[in-house]
């Protein structure tokens, strides 16, 4: 069966998918950040590891071809389909200190649920309803969101990356906990705080590999597939 | 190759209150007190020193990279960073670095990842992450893999493009190159001397690394 949900501005998500399942996110309107983290379903010891995954691809974005990796080499989901071609993995997730310095005050009690959240509280939130925490909450990766370097290193955070109707597919090689926050990107530059939803949708999709792109993308990329699939022997 | 920045320090080593010698593949904790002084020495040149903190008084607030580059707005580690913690608190800021330019974006090598990296036959190779594992095991502190966040390399050089792309290039250390930072709040400090033989981040040649440290 299809799922289909569509999560507000602000919002989180959380959902155990089983591994061959297809992970669509579409941003409805531009300018949509989505903060992720990826923990193995069956062991969350085994969760994302930015580090590992950047140096294994050679790359400080992420884009189609992509396999992101556990800290136990396993592929946890690959990057099937991407219209954006950046999406970051330095940025981290916002706080509520920076989301107030960015775009204002707007508590729950003047604004009720059009009040400001940020990416930090709702990954605890959702972390917690999977038995997980504060020492869970590793480094992330902002989807729909690009971060620049320049040759001395200095970073920035570019402005109207994403626009409306940009997606970007994620393919389950695991079964895995997905924890979202749909929420500014932390060096967003702030005004307005976005507006912008984000549609899911998950649908099944059988394995392949001799054809498949990422499988193909780099030797590590296969590397790290055969890995996770040893998970399942 | 962008900009370096060099800036020595006024402590003398007779000076100091401790110090020890970190072969290559060995590992350390020690715990740091808010105002003491951690230098840590190349003594060989271009050896990676895989570091990580944790704050004494509370094991959940610990190092975190992705916090310390988005609020320096910066990807490299030099004089004048401040390490920044999960909960985006200062660690410690580095006062002294004559290499002048660490990595905080390539984490610590593991028997998995340099599978994935190299060949599914290197997984028994020795890695900093297992000697991460092992201090943490047995320093008597509540600390497991689950506490083990993205560390920082002393003396590795990982550039990235503005285009995006990354690598792992031969270092920018040289032998008696240090890094020196101050603590400002007391801490925990991990380090894996790094092993790694699959790549140049330590010239092909694991060597030992020195720490130093004063009181304030």
């Amino acid at each position: 069966m299809d799922f289909d949900e569509t999560i507000p501005a602000g919002a989180m998500w959380s959902m155990r998918v089983p591994r061959q399942r297809v992970i669509r996110l579409t941003a409805i309107e531009a300018g949509a950040n989505v903060s992720a983290l990826f923990y193995n379903a069956s062991n969350p010891l085994d969760r994302l590891n930015v580090p590992d995954t950047l140096k294994a691809l050679h790359t400080a974005k992420l884009t189609r071809g992509h396999v992101l990796m556990s800290d136990m080499g396993n592929a946890m989901v690959s990057m099937i389909e991407d219209s954006l071609g950046w999406h970051d993995p330095l940025g981290g997730h916002s706080t509520a200190a920076q989301i107030e310095a960015a775009f204002g005050a707007r508590p729950y009690q003047e604004a009720l649920n059009n009040f400001h959240r940020n990416a930090r509280d709702n990954f605890l939130i959702e972390l917690s309803k999977h038995g997980l925490g504060i020492r869970d909450l590793v480094a992330n990766v902002n989807l729909f969101s690009k971060v620049t370097c320049d040759l001395d290193g200095r970073l920035q955070w570019v402005p109207d990356h994403c626009p409306a109707g940009a997606f970007v597919e994620l393919r389950t090689e695991i079964d895995v906990i997905v924890v979202l926050a749909n929420c500014p990107h932390p060096m967003h530059t702030g005004g307005e705080y976005p507006s912008s939803a984000v549609r899911i949708n998950i649908f099944e999709c059988p394995p392949r590999e001799a054809d498949d792109y990422c499988f193909n993308f780099r030797p590590e990329c296969s590397r790290a597939i055969k890995l996770a699939r040893r998970l399942f022997i | 190759m962008s900009t370096l920045n060099y800036k020595e320090s006024s402590l003398r080593r007779e000076s100091a209150s401790y110090s020890q010698i970190i072969p290559a593949g060995e590992g350390w904790i020690y715990r740091i007190n808010a105002g003491e002084t951690l230098r840590i020495v190349d003594l060989c040149g271009n050896q990676a020193a895989d570091t990580f903190f944790f704050n004494a008084d509370d094991l959940s607030e610990r190092y975190s990279a992705q916090d310390t580059l988005r609020e320096q707005s910066a990807l490299y580690l030099t004089t004048g960073a401040r390490l920044v913690s999960n909960l985006c608190r200062t660690m410690l800021a580095i006062t002294a670095d004559t290499c002048g330019r660490h990595d905080t974006i390539g984490g610590a090598c593991a028997a998995e990842s340099n599978m994935v990296r190299y060949d599914l036959g290197k997984r028994f190779m020795h890695n900093c992450r297992d000697t991460f594992l092992l201090q943490l095991a047995i320093s008597g502190l509540p600390l497991t893999k689950r506490d083990l966040a993205h560390n920082i390399n002393f003396f590795m050089n990982v550039p990235v493009t503005p285009e995006g792309g990354l690598k792992f290039d031969d270092g920018v250390s040289e032998p008696g190159k240090y890094v020196e930072m101050v603590a400002a709040m007391n801490i925990h400090c991990l380090i894996s001397n790094c092993p790694q033989l699959n790549n140049p981040c330590n010239g092909y040649n694991p060597t030992p690394i020195e720490v130093l440290i004063w009181q304030p």
